[in-house]
């Protein structure tokens, strides 16, 4: 090297010890103890608080409850599970199952377009917007957003009112005669809780969707468009299958939250008890905790059979 | 007797005030290898997409073997693109990759997979067709992208940078097997393209963008050796732009001309029928085959030679920081236009 006159070059600084870096120095060569620090927390908080707890649940499913004494017994037993089958409890299973199906249907054609305008066509000030719009009624309280469409759908409310005015009451009418879908007002119909659940997880839907569009690259639709493939067709086969895991993602959500619910079925809708109503009248009111544990587990594996298929389907093959 | 594939009639692109494209003139010959060149952000690619029909003109004319295209979506159009990032379908194997042209034509599974495995051959690819993208190399990918886009027979084929992703010495194989695909195959190319050397190599006609704008359209040795502006000489390999007061003094006029480092050498004196002028040697690199001498001359312009080495006696050689005297045979300067 050469050096210039009169230039005298300042030593290397030298890395001052202390107590930071000699552990940061052993943490750097020990990488496993590095992994088992950051990954003991959140291993110790999902092991044991939260599969730990789902175990539990899981056997207190097969615990016994002594209709006489109001008692639990650890002793196990099948009935549990072979009471869902009696006729009430199966009514109860159906009715939820066939609300979150027809939601989580209806999420998916409502939401897809939404999805769609926000992941390709919205920029600036308008993706802004359509974000805020789906995300602030989450920020919104529940119950109050539950409550206030009570109002809305009763008779003398917004929607009759409007319905009034656009000459549709017959037909509203007649369609609250039909069976499965009616009631003696919309909110004490079917029809008024699928637009009740509807309304509170469509943004669960409409995020995951988003996400997915937003990661198919936009030169998979031109390149589709380039051989020869006419909009629909593009749209059917590259950008539908490869958003399809967000779908399903999103079907999760709006599936699993309707199986769960128990507050909606209470306030709006006809009479007829929904798994969460179950759930909670079994602990909270009788203490029969091995058949609000039992109907626990019912979406459980509804949600397990519905995963399997959706990844036999190959759901999740563009992940 | 050939017919034109691709007819671009001013036509331009502004996005805003941006003008993307700018007036853009050319015809593409049938059976052509045409390169579009040019540094990025000069209009080459957005030239390409309006060819394919992803962009629409802003003004102008664009006709495909005669007939007017703008206008029409990409899927109306005989001319099919190979994606820089191959924009392979992730879901689908290579040989539905492939067969997609032809599957939305609504041809036949047993037909079009028959084809598709055709076409996978012709790119030294068969038995590939069960794989996934994602399980092959960016070589191979670029491969299957080259045969779906070939599986509809387009008359006219698109390449947009095509190349860009592969390591140097893939490149070159690639171009050596594209060069030969098309004259197999006997379709028009389009290819685009910022790599110079790449555009010399494979192309029957290149065109120089700048600024959203054609500079010239030529054959490789002419662009070359007759470059028309300051922009295409520089871009154009490497070349000694001499301008304003030296120029004068040289030749008699401000005019800009440009000598190519492979035309100048090392002389002890004026001579009488060469150009010369005097400088100092300010660096030599050694780049194997030849060296590369950068000579500090008056108005503080830097001239580079070119010389092969074992081409002089190393001794005789200048050093850095030697006085010295470049010259040239007056007919390597070649006059441009100052523009660009």
């Amino acid at each position: 090297m050469e050096t210039l006159p009169g230039v005298a070059l300042p030593a290397p600084a030298r890395p001052r010890a202390g107590v930071a870096r000699v552990v940061a120095n052993v943490l750097y060569r020990r990488s496993t103890l590095y992994l088992l620090l950051l990954l003991t927390p959140p291993l110790l908080w999902f092991g044991g608080v939260y599969l730990g707890s789902l175990l539990s649940l899981l056997v207190q499913s097969f615990y016994t409850f002594d209709d006489f004494t109001m008692g639990v017994t650890p002793e196990l037993t099948w009935a549990n599970y072979k009471a869902l089958l009696d006729a009430a409890n199966h009514d109860i299973i159906l009715r939820t199952l066939s609300m979150a199906g027809t939601v989580t249907v209806a999420s998916a054609v409502l939401g897809f377009p939404v999805a769609y305008y926000m992941a390709r066509y919205a920029t600036g000030w308008r993706k802004g917007f359509f974000y805020i719009a789906v995300m602030l009624p989450m920020w919104a309280s529940y119950i109050v957003k539950a409550y206030s469409w009570t109002v809305i759908l009763s008779k003398g409310g917004i929607i009759y009112w409007l319905v009034e005015r656009l000459y549709l009451l017959p037909a509203l009418e007649w369609a609250l005669t039909l069976p499965g879908v009616g009631g003696s007002s919309l909110s004490t119909s079917n029809l008024g809780r699928f637009l009740v659940f509807t309304y509170i997880w469509l943004p669960y839907m409409i995020l995951p969707i988003q996400a997915a569009i937003e990661r198919v690259p936009g030169n998979l639709m031109q390149a589709a468009a380039d051989l020869g493939a006419r909009p629909t067709q593009s749209f059917r086969t590259v950008l539908l299958p490869l958003a399809f895991p967000g779908v399903v993602a999103g079907s999760i959500f709006t599936f699993s939250l309707t199986l769960g619910d128990y507050i909606i079925p209470q306030l709006v809708g006809p009479s007829g008890l929904f798994i969460g109503n179950m759930v909670y009248t079994m602990q909270g009111s009788i203490g029969n905790i091995p058949m609000a544990a039992s109907f626990t587990v019912v979406p459980i594996v509804i949600i397990g059979i519905y995963l399997t298929v959706a990844r036999k389907l190959g759901a999740f093959d563009a992940l | 007797m050939s017919s034109i594939a691709v007819e671009l009639k001013t036509v331009s692109r502004h996005y805003g005030a941006v003008k993307a494209v700018d007036g853009v003139s050319l015809s593409i010959q049938d059976g052509e290898f045409f390169s579009m060149l040019g540094p990025s952000g000069s209009g080459k690619t957005t030239c390409l997409r309006l060819i394919a029909g992803f962009e629409q003109p802003t003004s102008g004319s664009l006709l495909l073997h005669g007939q007017e295209a703008a206008g029409l979506p990409p899927y109306e159009r005989d001319v099919n693109t190979v994606f820089q990032d191959y924009a392979l379908f992730p879901h689908m194997s290579v040989l539905d990759n492939v067969a997609y042209g032809l599957m939305v034509k609504g041809v036949a599974k047993a037909t079009r997979h028959k084809e598709a495995e055709t076409a996978l051959e012709l790119v030294a690819l068969g038995g590939f067709g069960s794989r996934r993208p994602s399980q092959l190399s960016g070589g191979q990918r670029q491969r299957v992208a080259l045969a779906r886009a070939l599986i509809n027979k387009p008359r006219v084929l698109l390449l947009d940078e095509p190349l860009g992703a592969l390591d140097l010495k893939l490149r070159e194989q690639m171009q050596a097997e594209l060069k030969s695909l098309q004259r197999r195959l006997g379709i028009t190319f389009v290819y685009v393209t910022h790599d110079q050397g790449e555009a010399l190599s494979m192309s029957d006609r290149v065109a120089v963008f700048s600024q959203g704008r054609i500079e010239q359209v030529d054959t490789p040795r002419n662009l070359y050796t007759r470059p028309k502006t300051v922009f295409v000489a520089g871009f154009v390999g490497t070349a000694n732009v001499v301008s304003g007061e030296l120029a004068r003094r040289l030749t008699g006029s401000e005019r800009p001309f440009s000598v190519r480092p492979e035309h100048m050498r090392f002389a002890m004196s004026a001579e009488g029928n060469r150009v010369s002028v005097e400088g100092r040697l300010v660096e030599v690199q050694y780049h194997g085959a030849s060296s590369r001498y950068e000579v500090r001359v008056e108005g503080n312009q830097v001239l580079t030679l070119s010389m092969l080495n074992g081409e002089a006696d190393e001794a005789s050689l200048p050093r850095r920081g030697d006085t010295v005297r470049v010259a040239w045979a007056p007919e390597a300067m070649v006059q441009l236009e100052s523009g660009g």
